[in-house]
């Protein structure tokens, strides 16, 4: 009984941990189309801001869900302004454009913060469940995966600025036409996926060793889970955040974490190859 | 392509003749022979991406999975003219079947980057996990993170006492590339290399022309992984130690930094670009004020932005433009052709 309480947390926790990790990407890529091979980095500096403010004595929830967002969102503002801006629509050459930018923050991360791990302490405790042992802090990343699914729903489906970015990610001229200049939208749905990078980052900080490279670790999980996802953005999401999760957490249990990481990336070959327009080209089609 | 295959042949012997003369007295052999190993490794992907239009980012699997091989090989046999041969046939083979399932399942450009993408994941996750025991193929342990050292290095073939090292091994290797060079332009110039190019410019007309897309992409495929696998083999003998570090997504990301910088669609700009690359990464290395990796990155970005068919089409571009026949008009091209329109139709 115990043991399925801690398994089912385990379960939720790897989802919602998968969905973090991929918000920022579903939008950067999954609408505005630009393969942001940077979004790990984007990620680190998102757990680099909170570190550093919790280290200046910002309350850590503070920190993580709002410096940390706004500060990576603002570094993304300056990114799509010098770089971004010129490539939409240039499928190849934004990936390698962003490539080099993850390269770039990676060196810049190494000269400021140094090649060494830091990290925060967990600020939830921890309980036990008969005999096990739980991170309290992983009910905050479940919480927080649950309202920013229900945030990007609203957000993108009930405003009015939601409706123009779809419009926009759509048809641009048409947008355009309509008295919209999708320069500006573009601008601020790009702030908007690289602030949701910087908050998974941030969340996810207290729980790894930070250096520079820790990116790396994030990028190819992000991209599968939203490639896999297909296209529609939460929906999507969703549905392989929670097959992969899943899929990882069971060969983790049952074998080794490094067979769960191997499994997760094996199941996602797998689906990509059964379904290569992802899970929501086929089902739940049309849905956002 | 212009000229002929003989004329080919004769400009990569006195090219390459020049170069092994000139160079070493520029920099050391050492360092020279590794910059010829990436050479070919650049070449690897450059025939697949910039002719075959096959974004692959895990050229690095392959080159890992080249060295890999010959280091396992190498401490089972004892000599190392069959770890050679099987470095060179393991990654092709691999990237036979990777390719035919990728291929014969219509995946194309994001799906097949990320699925190569992932495939390097899985075998850095895989080789970085063997550390214990019981991971053994023969007499070799793959020895997890740490990699594996002290194989045995390249030999006389016959004679495994013999060892090819320093500056002999620079001529070898420096051989070897002008070969492989030399057998990707025969590639390109056969139909099949014609045909790869149409693929990659139109792959449902050339499909509809009766080509079989999917087995043409494969064997490509497979003959830019067996190029990067003997580069793999090549680095494995050069650095005497092989690490999971070879299948880095790093390594991948370097790789087709490479190509860009140099000039895809071109047999030469990879090599350039490999090789002047690592030189500058090289060269970087030797100073501590500003990080290495940061401007690699910087050189990518700007290279995207500023010159993003790369070196080599540019070199050649402005050598055109400079000395070349000029170009008619515009206005009169057009007229030209309306003129010879009227007199076919």
């Amino acid at each position: 009984m115990d043991l399925t309480v801690v398994l089912l947390v385990e379960m939720l926790y790897a989802v919602a941990s998968l969905i973090l990790i991929s918000a920022g990407l579903a939008v950067v890529f999954g609408m505005m189309k630009v393969i942001n091979l940077a979004h790990g980095e984007f990620m680190m500096m998102g757990g680099y801001a909170t570190i550093t403010a919790v280290n200046w004595g910002v309350n850590i929830f503070v920190a993580i869900l709002i410096i940390a967002p706004l500060v990576v969102g603002l570094i993304g503002l300056v990114v799509e302004r010098v770089v971004i801006r010129h490539l939409y629509g240039r499928l190849v050459d934004t990936m390698l454009a962003t490539w080099g930018l993850s390269l770039f923050f990676i060196g810049l991360a190494t000269m400021i913060f140094g090649n060494t791990t830091t990290g925060i302490s967990t600020p939830i405790p921890g309980f036990t469940v008969g005999t096990y042992q739980i991170s309290g802090y992983n009910f905050f990343i479940i919480v927080v995966a649950v309202f920013l699914l229900i945030g990007m729903f609203a957000v993108l489906k009930g405003t009015r600025a939601g409706l123009i970015a779809r419009g926009a990610m759509q048809k641009s001229d048409m947008a355009a036409a309509l008295g919209y200049s999708p320069d500006r939208i573009y601008m601020a749905t790009f702030f908007c996926g690289c602030a949701l990078s910087g908050l998974a980052g941030a969340v996810l900080a207290p729980l790894v060793g930070l250096v520079p490279t820790s990116g790396g670790a994030y990028i190819a999980k992000a991209f599968i889970t939203v490639i896999a996802g297909g296209p529609s953005l939460i929906a999507g999401l969703f549905s392989s955040a929670g097959l992969f999760g899943i899929v990882n957490q069971v060969f983790t249990f049952a074998i080794s974490p490094v067979i769960g990481e191997v499994a997760l990336l094996v199941a996602a070959v797998v689906l990509l190859r059964l379904l290569p327009q992802g899970i929501t080209g086929k089902i739940f089609k049309g849905k956002l | 392509m212009q000229g002929s295959l003989s004329k080919d042949a004769i400009i990569v012997i006195i090219v390459t003749a020049i170069l092994i003369w000139i160079m070493p007295f520029i920099i050391s052999t050492y360092t020279l022979t590794v910059l010829i190993i990436y050479g070919m490794l650049g070449l690897s992907l450059g025939l697949i991406w910039g002719f075959g239009g096959i974004l692959c980012f895990g050229q690095a699997a392959f080159f890992g999975l080249g060295a890999y091989t010959y280091a396992i090989a190498a401490i089972n046999f004892g000599e190392s003219t069959i770890p050679m041969v099987l470095a060179v046939l393991v990654p092709a083979v691999f990237a036979a079947l990777l390719g035919a399932m990728m291929f014969y399942g219509r995946l194309t450009d994001v799906y097949l980057g990320v699925i190569t993408l992932v495939v390097t994941l899985i075998l850095f996750k895989f080789i970085n996990s063997t550390a214990g025991p019981q991971y053994v193929i023969g007499n070799a342990r793959l020895g997890g993170f740490n990699g594996i050292p002290g194989f045995q290095t390249l030999n006389i073939p016959g004679r495994p006492d013999d060892y090819i090292w320093g500056d002999s091994y620079f001529y070898v290797c420096a051989i070897l590339l002008a070969v492989v060079f030399f057998l990707v332009s025969a590639l390109l110039r056969s139909s099949f290399g014609r045909i790869a190019v149409g693929i990659r410019e139109n792959e449902t007309r050339m499909s509809l022309m009766g080509y079989d897309v999917r087995a043409r992409k494969t064997v490509l495929f497979a003959a830019g992984a067996a190029i990067a696998g003997l580069a793999g083999a090549l680095f494995a003998n050069w650095g005497e130690i092989v690490t999971p570090s070879l299948f880095s997504l790093g390594q991948s990301a370097e790789i087709i930094i490479w190509c860009i910088v140099g000039g895809l669609g071109t047999r030469l700009g990879p090599i350039i670009g490999a090789a002047g690359l690592a030189y500058l990464k090289f060269l970087l290395g030797q100073q501590m004020l500003i990080d290495n990796t940061l401007i690699t990155g910087l050189i990518l970005v700007l290279f995207v932005l500023f010159l993003p068919k790369g070196i080599v089409p540019a070199i050649s571009n402005m050598w055109k433009v400079s000395f070349g026949r000029r170009q008619l008009g515009r206005i009169h091209q057009q007229r030209r052709i309306r003129h010879r329109g009227r007199a076919n139709g």
